[in-house]
């Protein structure tokens, strides 16, 4: 269930819905909807068709932990079969944590599990559950009362909470030194201080394996996925100092003269420092001269800790002419702004929100001297079936509009004065930014163009000879006659079938082939929608999503009700540092090769990944294969080395060097793994996979090859037991949760109230996704805020993502890193809602607000800076809405309890784990 | 009766007609015989300002072939209150309105001092003038500056009720829209791609009402409100607007590299000019007023790639047909001439540069349209400067001299037929019994549209008589012609200018010298000049030349050889098609100029006296003034010339010489204040190199081949290989009286 569609849902909560209602009860009741859902896609006309539930799949009820409040009862009266099915004795004993009546009985093993220490440390602690009672998701059907004889403890099944909080007692409370090979660093979920000491730090770069096997065979045989999830331009805490910039003189950085990977710790001086061996390649240089230095008695260089490359895991060059595109020092970057000016997008008030705010945002356009102006230049253009280029040259006395409507053959009308200085024009750009929606004010044309505006943006950074990045604030699907103009191919019935993919796909192929030339000029595309209707998601965001650009989407944009996310990511995005025309390059080891690239780039040959625009939120995620031996003493070696155009016109090397063992034990693998990182790759992987296969057979391997890790663990590394256990790798043990969680993300397991829009939206959005985020987004964050400590400054211990945990007396905010929920059981104090809402009583509680109010309470400061640094930690602004226990809006939150079973079929984790259990054991006899 | 010159002045003056012959042949025959056709000069618009507006519409023949217009020459039957058509014969009721019509009481058409008359024509709602600038951005600052100033001045010159309207292009074309506040909206087309009208009036969003315009409907229909667009607004509105808007306009600013010309989309921007009146006003008067810096360098209707290593096309290219955007550049233009033409909205083009603009190109869009065509070095010269502002020259009722988007039509009797007219015009393609198999210039109809007038505007009608030599025309028989002028006054109301004239049919074996008598040789002279003009547009340059040599020979002829109009030897294509375009259009007085200019001597011995056009007038002692249409010329001879250097005309004591030396400087402004186009204003003396253009004008009785053997004493020598007049006469006497001819 997406995000996106919340803004939509904001306004008609006061209004009764019957959609709802029927939905509330058939998730309780179990049972059909009575009647037709609305057709999706309707005209909007409320929010009921967004949030239809889905078919009914015939499973029992997920395992609520509330029974139906009383004055539910007679609501579920309309539905009798509803009260057969799904009888409320045994959820009131769940909810009192009771363990499932039968379930030691039926399994004897558990109280095994439950005594043995993890003796076998650091091997993982086995877990053996009885194999005869898992029942897998396709099992699910079978009538709930059935069922309720196999349940499992859910506190018995390893716990991300738990892992999580462990991670950070043992880890957490010391900075993490970088200087040591191999070494796995503290969860994302953990806080903690880096010290860089020869390698990157883990803010920049997370393997899946930090003892990687020695041969391919290994590799082969474990099928844990080699890789490394890079964030070339991560913002670090303030207590973490960036690279240092390094500056080899005229000659630009040293290099190996064979793999041309650049000066690192990693470079071995020989022959008394006058030649140096390459760590990743073997070859000899020689020094230059200027470079050269005596070596000490253990054969490092005596300037070694002087030198940010020979010390550091990550550092910058600054890049001589050669590096520079066609030899020629760049200019600095241009910001394009291009805003939709048709109907649609005046009317929901975009237009006067986006003038409104550049007036202001314009001064803080992104630089690297706080002190300084910055040098980016700007450009504004308006559009609707036709574009209208502005030229506000500070010499004018009111800016000049111009319009092109040869949409077919897009061109830039003026030179001078469209990319303008701030400072200097800031008169007439203020000028201007007022008059645009006086001017479209009273628009009728609701048709627009896509392609041409990105043409024209692109023209305009061609005709300056300069790198950029252009806003495009776009409302409507792109019907209007010009190049990349779409239809709408919406068909929901083509889901669930080996068409599928088609959705995913462009509809034309004429936005990648103008992505490939907006790379070549550097110029990168970020894309605001706001749409109320299909928009093809799929086809727009081709070009945002191959120039290291973003899309935000805003379904159902209303002016007030939205403005704050809105301006947040805005502002964010403007903001944020970023690099222009980039070229990454990874270069390993002899024995491995980065074979996949995942993320938002283009790439024109299999080395080189190519970044029109490169932020500090875009993360690479790189797959390496053996293709020779590794050597358990050198281990394995990458170098990330991205070359680009700071805000301010440099050009830099911005390197990131990493070093890994490499084991040829099995178990040395599975001791080192990382699973959050493992996840990140699988989604990615899978979530490109969509494009191509059906989403089935997508999900089919993903549970494959987890279950031959799974498998292969079993089989090498733990010790000898009864088959009939599930033993998992201690650092693998989330890894079935967590698939489970992308598994039934609404990308691989769409419920029939997704949009396609919005499923193309966040295939999009993960696949240029860090570890901590995709963490989030798969496992959300729920925080017992009931529980909260104002006194000092620890978080309450997050809960697991069950309906199962959630207590009817107390406050839960839940963090996706898209949104944020804050769940409000009926049974809340009063007092605590006070603090909080200033509400004396729960049906006092506006449904509807989009922020706390500013309450003087120490509770309340409280929760609001919680809130806050929520915030500040993602790259999006998370929304948040306020979700009443047994409210309509419960069904979205209930959605990312992902350790429930959903009510599109996904699988519980229970369920799946059982799942797991049962496709390992296949593979093993 | 009077004299022939004194009747065909007279005719000249009341009708703005002059015929080759007065007195005309009777039958085909005859007339062919006569090597010069029966034909006219008419000046549709000559200025009659004691012509009273007559405030109700002509009487037509109620024959649908003939539809000729009550006039004097008509048979009245006052008792019966019929009228006979003195064309087709045809007896016509008179109106109810005509019913105290009778001997005394005679409406003005059919008075005999009014075979010149207009009317006004009530009905329709008054349309608006519409004057679209075309502005070229490409050229140097200080020329620019000077354009916008010349064109701020135009504005108030221009009623406040008249639409205006701004197209600037250089790489791009833009056309602005007027009367924004707060911002200055243009539309932006790219120079190298033609639009056709209907994509044009789409991306301008001209197919439906704008939002804007949708909420004011109702308004609009309770006062139904001068027509008016986005991109033509009364001046009275946008003049402020547009003032600042002109004063804002920069120079193109896409960097032209070392060794480029600016890219000039001047194709475009004229099919984008045509193309907006074409589907915002048709059929109303409009000028499109293009000014131009340089050729068109890209687009449809480049004439010239944008490397400077290249030069613009010479005659020498044309005739070794070497001139790769020739053929394609005039396709364009002349398309645009012809969708500007059948709209009747003018095309006038201002091309200041030092080389080519491309004129020879776009000649038909002036020339079909008659609208202007100026030619000048800059726009910071006195000679655009003034032009343009005479080209707002009002008469005495304050209405502008241009009229607009005119037809003529031509009724003639039986005997005679149009065989086509040479003009500033465009065939209309009306078929009728008047009109000839026989073609003449635009022939093929008895209609032409005449988008631009003014009172000089002088077609070159051709007829051809048609009467069988057996069918002889009854003594004292005449053949009548119907000049019916329909235009749009400046006014904006529709007037109707109908001139009818009649010349006696003569038989050529019994009455020669009756028809010999009635010759117009001045008339003559140019209407063969103009149709030897046309023919050089059309044809080959020497075969034109051994044409009229072989038509007529005359002193008149000699010159006319040399003219530029003719000659294109030491011309460029440009200056050819900008001599021809003001040949082809100017009235006699004018025409006889052009041919053969005008000289004239100031001395001590005497008051100024007009001197022979010859090298032996050019004498030390003599100061000498040149008009040659084009050029105003005082020529200092040499003694003249050496005490002007010497301060004599500043000593009180030679105060004689100061009014010697001023005497035609205060006639030649004389001159340069009433020509349009102001001519080039040259004051040279001897051996300055200026005077180079007299000396390529006089005939060269000396050159350096004969000097020794002339005189000694007088006249200079000219250094040219041309012949001179004594042995061109030699060898026409020669030519004459041999058997081969």
């Amino acid at each position: 269930m997406n995000v996106n569609q919340q803004p939509h849902m904001a306004s008609p909560y006061g209004q009764p819905q019957s959609g709802y209602q029927g939905y509330q009860q058939t998730g309780y009741g179990n049972q059909h909807v009575p009647g037709g859902y609305p057709t999706p896609y309707a005209p909007y006309n409320g929010p009921a068709s967004t949030y239809q539930p889905g078919p009914p799949q015939g499973m029992r009820g997920p395992p609520t932990s509330g029974p139906p409040p009383v004055s539910g009862t007679q609501a579920y009266s309309q539905f009798g079969q509803g009260d057969t099915q799904n009888g409320p004795p045994p959820m009131a004993a769940l909810q009192q944590r009771g363990p499932q009546p039968g379930y030691v009985g039926q399994y004897p093993g558990q109280q095994s599990y439950v005594a043995q220490p993890p003796a076998q440390a650091p091997a993982p602690a086995p877990k053996r559950l009885d194999p005869d009672s898992i029942p897998s998701p396709q099992a699910s059907d079978i009538p709930p009362v059935q069922k309720t004889r196999h349940r499992i403890d859910p506190d018995a099944i390893p716990s991300p909470i738990q892992v999580i909080e462990d991670d950070k007692l043992n880890k957490g409370n010391e900075p993490f030194v970088t200087g040591v090979r191999g070494q796995v660093p503290p969860l994302v979920t953990t806080k903690f201080q880096v010290k860089d000491q020869g390698n990157a730090s883990p803010r920049f770069i997370r393997c899946t394996a930090y003892n990687m096997p020695c041969t391919s065979d290994m590799a082969k045989q474990s099928q844990v996925p080699l890789a490394a999830v890079i964030k070339p331009l991560a913002t670090l805490p303030l207590d973490e100092n960036g690279p240092y910039i390094v500056d080899h003189g005229e000659s630009g950085p040293i290099r190996c003269n064979r793999c041309k990977a650049y000066m690192c710790p990693y470079m071995q001086f020989i022959e008394g420092g006058r030649r140096f061996q390459c760590g990743f390649c073997s070859c000899v240089t020689e020094v230059p001269p200027h470079y050269f230095q005596h070596l000490d008695h253990t054969g490092k260089r005596v300037d070694c800790y002087d030198r940010p490359e020979l010390s550091m895991g990550s550092y910058e060059f600054l890049a001589t002419v050669d590096y520079c595109k066609n030899n020629k020092i760049p200019q600095p970057p241009a910001f394009i702004f291009l805003i939709d000016v048709s109907y649609n997008a005046v009317k929901n008030g975009m237009v006067a929100i986006v003038c409104q705010e550049l007036k202001t945002l314009l001064d803080y356009l992104p630089r690297e001297n706080p002190n300084v102006a910055s040098n980016i230049r700007v450009g504004f253009v308006t559009y609707n079936k036709v574009l209208h280029f502005y030229n506000v040259k500070a010499s004018l006395a009111q800016p000049q509009m111009m319009v092109v409507s040869d949409v077919a053959d897009m061109f830039v009308p003026l030179l001078d004065g469209f990319l303008v200085n701030v400072a200097e024009s800031r008169v007439v750009i203020e000028s201007l930014l007022d008059q645009i929606p006086d001017m479209f004010a009273d628009t009728r044309e609701t048709e627009t163009v896509f392609g041409p505006v990105i043409q024209a943006g692109l023209e305009a950074l061609k005709a300056a000879d300069c790198a950029g990045k252009l806003f495009v604030f776009h409302s409507s699907l792109p019907i209007a006659e010009a190049p990349g103009k779409l239809k709408n191919r919406e068909d929901k019935k083509l889901v669930g079938t080996d068409k599928e993919k088609s959705l995913f796909q462009a509809q034309v192929s004429f936005y990648s082939n103008l992505a490939k030339e907006c790379v070549a000029q550097g110029c990168c595309v970020d894309l605001f929608l706001f749409p109320n209707q299909y928009v093809d998601v799929a086809t727009l965001g081709v070009v945002p999503t191959s120039t290291g650009g973003s899309i935000y989407k805003y379904t159902y944009f209303q002016g007030q009700a939205d403005q704050e996310r809105f301006l947040n990511d805005l502002r964010k995005d403007v903001q944020k540092q970023m690099g222009f025309d980039a070229v990454m390059r990874v270069r390993t080891s002899t024995g491995i090769r980065p074979t996949d690239f995942f993320g938002s780039f283009y790439m024109s040959n299999t080395t080189d990944v190519e970044l029109a625009g490169l932020d500090c939120d875009k993360t690479v995620t790189v797959e390496f294969k053996h293709d020779d031996k590794l050597s358990e003493e050198t281990g394995a070696l990458m170098q990330c080395a991205v070359l680009y155009t700071s805000c301010s016109g440099q050009r830099r090397l911005r390197v990131h060097n990493m070093a890994v063992n490499c084991c040829t034990q099995l178990a040395d693998l599975y001791r080192n793994c990382e699973t959050d990182t493992i996840i990140n790759y699988f989604a990615k992987y899978a979530y490109r996979g969509v494009l191509n296969n059906p989403t089935k057979n997508v999900r089919d391997s993903l549970i494959n090859q987890c279950a031959q890790i799974l498998a292969c663990y079993r089989k090498n590394c733990a010790s000898p037991s009864s088959a009939g256990q599930l033993i998992l790798p201690e650092c693998m043990k989330l890894l079935p949760v967590y698939l489970n969680c992308v598994l039934k993300s609404d990308i691989l397991h769409p419920g029939a109230d997704i949009s396609l829009d919005d499923r193309a939206y966040l295939r999009q959005l993960v696949s240029a996704m860090d570890v901590a985020e995709s963490h989030a987004f798969f496992y959300p964050r729920l925080l017992p805020v009931h529980k909260l400590n104002v006194e000092g400054n620890a978080l309450p211990v997050a809960v697991r993502d069950s309906e199962e945990r959630l207590s009817k007396g107390g406050v839960y905010l839940l963090e996706t890193g898209l949104n944020l929920f804050l769940w409000v059981g009926a049974n809340a104090q009063q007092e605590l809602l006070q603090n909080i809402f200033g509400a004396p009583a729960f049906s006092q509680i506006d449904p509807n607000m989009t922020s706390l109010p500013i309450l003087d309470n120490p509770y309340s400061k409280r929760l609001r800076e919680i809130i806050e640094s929520f915030r500040a930690q993602r790259s999006r602004y998370m929304k948040l809405m306020v979700v009443k226990q047994e409210d309509k809006l419960e069904l979205i939150f209930k959605h990312f309890l992902v350790e429930d079973k959903n009510n599109s079929g996904g699988a519980s984790y229970v369920d799946f784990l059982c799942h797991m259990h049962k496709e390992i054991r296949q593979l093993l006899s | 009766m009077t004299t022939f010159p004194e009747f065909i002045q007279q005719n000249e003056d009341r009708d703005g007609v002059r015929f080759s012959w007065n007195v005309w042949p009777s039958s085909r025959l005859e007339a062919t015989r006569m090597v010069v056709p029966v034909a006219s000069l008419f000046t549709p618009l000559k200025e009659r300002p004691d012509l009273p507006p007559i405030q109700y519409e002509p009487v037509l023949c109620s024959r649908a072939t003939c539809r000729a217009v009550l006039n004097p020459l008509c048979q009245v039957d006052y008792r019966a209150k019929l009228w006979a058509c003195n064309f087709c014969y045809q007896r016509n009721q008179f109106p109810s309105t005509y019913a105290g019509i009778s001997e005394v009481n005679q409406p003005a058409e059919l008075l005999p001092q009014f075979s010149t008359i207009e009317y006004v024509v009530q009905r329709g709602h008054q349309m608006p003038l519409n004057f679209l600038y075309v502005v070229d951005t490409c050229m140097e600052d200080e020329d620019l500056q000077a354009l916008k100033e010349s064109l701020q001045m135009s504005l108030s010159l221009l009623p406040p009720t008249a639409l205006v309207g701004l197209i600037t292009f250089g790489r791009m074309v833009q056309v602005h829209e007027l009367g924004c506040e707060g911002i200055s909206k243009s539309y932006v087309f790219r120079g190298t791609k033609d639009l056709s009208a209907k994509q044009l009036q789409e991306m301008l969003g001209l197919t439906k009402p704008t939002a804007a315009q949708a909420g004011r409907g109702q308004q609009q229909q309770q006062q139904p409100a001068l027509p008016s667009n986005r991109f033509l607004q009364p001046v009275q509105k946008i003049d402020m607007n547009l003032t600042d808007l002109l004063g804002e306009l920069q120079r193109d600013p896409w960097p032209v590299t070392q060794g480029k010309r600016s890219l000039r989309s001047l194709g475009v921007a004229m099919s984008i000019a045509v193309g907006l009146l074409e589907c915002t006003f048709p059929n109303t008067g409009a000028r499109i007023m293009t000014f131009i810096g340089g050729p068109a360098t890209q687009g449809p209707g480049m004439v010239v790639g944008d490397e400077l290593k290249t030069p613009i096309r010479s005659w020498h290219d044309i005739e070794k047909d070497n001139a790769k955007f020739m053929k394609k550049a005039t396709k364009h233009y002349e398309a645009l001439a012809g969708r500007a033409a059948a709209n009747g909205h003018i095309i006038d083009i201002y091309a200041c540069a030092l080389d080519q603009t491309g004129l020879a190109e776009m000649k038909c869009c002036t020339n079909h349209t008659g609208g202007y065509m100026v030619m000048a070095d800059s726009f910071n010269t006195s000679l655009f400067k003034q032009t343009f502002q005479r080209v707002f020259t009002k008469d005495v009722q304050g209405a502008f001299k241009m009229a607009f988007a005119g037809t003529l039509e031509i009724k003639t009797s039986r005997e005679i037929k149009i065989s086509g007219a040479i003009g500033p015009c465009v065939s209309l393609n009306a078929k009728g019994p008047s009109v000839s198999e026989n073609e003449i210039g635009t022939g093929g109809t008895c209609q032409w549209k005449i988008c631009g007038l003014d009172p000089n505007t002088t077609l070159a009608v051709y007829f051809e008589v048609v009467n069988q030599h057996n069918a002889p025309i009854p003594q004292g028989g005449r053949g009548a012609v119907q000049y019916v002028t329909q235009y749009q006054h400046s006014s904006g109301q529709r007037r109707i200018r109908v001139t009818t004239v009649a010349r006696n049919w003569a038989d050529a074996q019994t009455q020669i010298q009756n028809i010999a008598a009635s010759f117009d040789q001045e008339a003559a002279a140019i209407l063969m000049a103009r149709l030897a003009v046309h023919r050089a547009e059309s044809e080959e340059g020497p075969d034109v030349l051994r044409w009229l040599d072989r038509q007529l020979i005359r002193l008149f002829m000699f010159h006319l050889r040399r003219s530029p109009f003719l000659q294109v030897f030491n011309n460029s294509p440009d200056e050819s098609s900008y001599y021809r375009h003001h040949f082809m259009r100017q009235d006699l007085t004018q025409s006889l100029i052009m041919i053969q200019p005008i000289l004239y001597a100031y001395s001590f011995n005497g008051p100024p006296e007009p001197v022979l056009l010859d090298s032996s007038s050019i004498l030390p002692d003599r100061i000498l003034l040149m008009d040659t249409f084009f050029q105003i010329l005082i020529y200092h001879g040499e003694t003249v010339a050496q005490w002007r250097k010497a301060g004599y005309q500043d000593m009180p004591e030679y105060e004689n010489f100061r009014h010697l030396l001023q005497a035609p400087v205060d006639d030649a402004q004389e001159i340069l204040h009433t020509r349009f186009p102001m001519p080039r204003y040259i004051d040279t003396e001897h051996g300055g190199s200026q005077a180079r253009f007299l000396l390529s004008k006089v005939n060269p009785s000396q050159t350096h081949n004969n000097m020794y053997a002339w005189g000694q004493e007088s006249g200079a020598p000219i250094l040219t290989d041309d012949v001179s007049l004594q042995v061109f006469m030699d060898h026409l006497k020669k030519l004459a009286v041999s058997s081969a001819a």
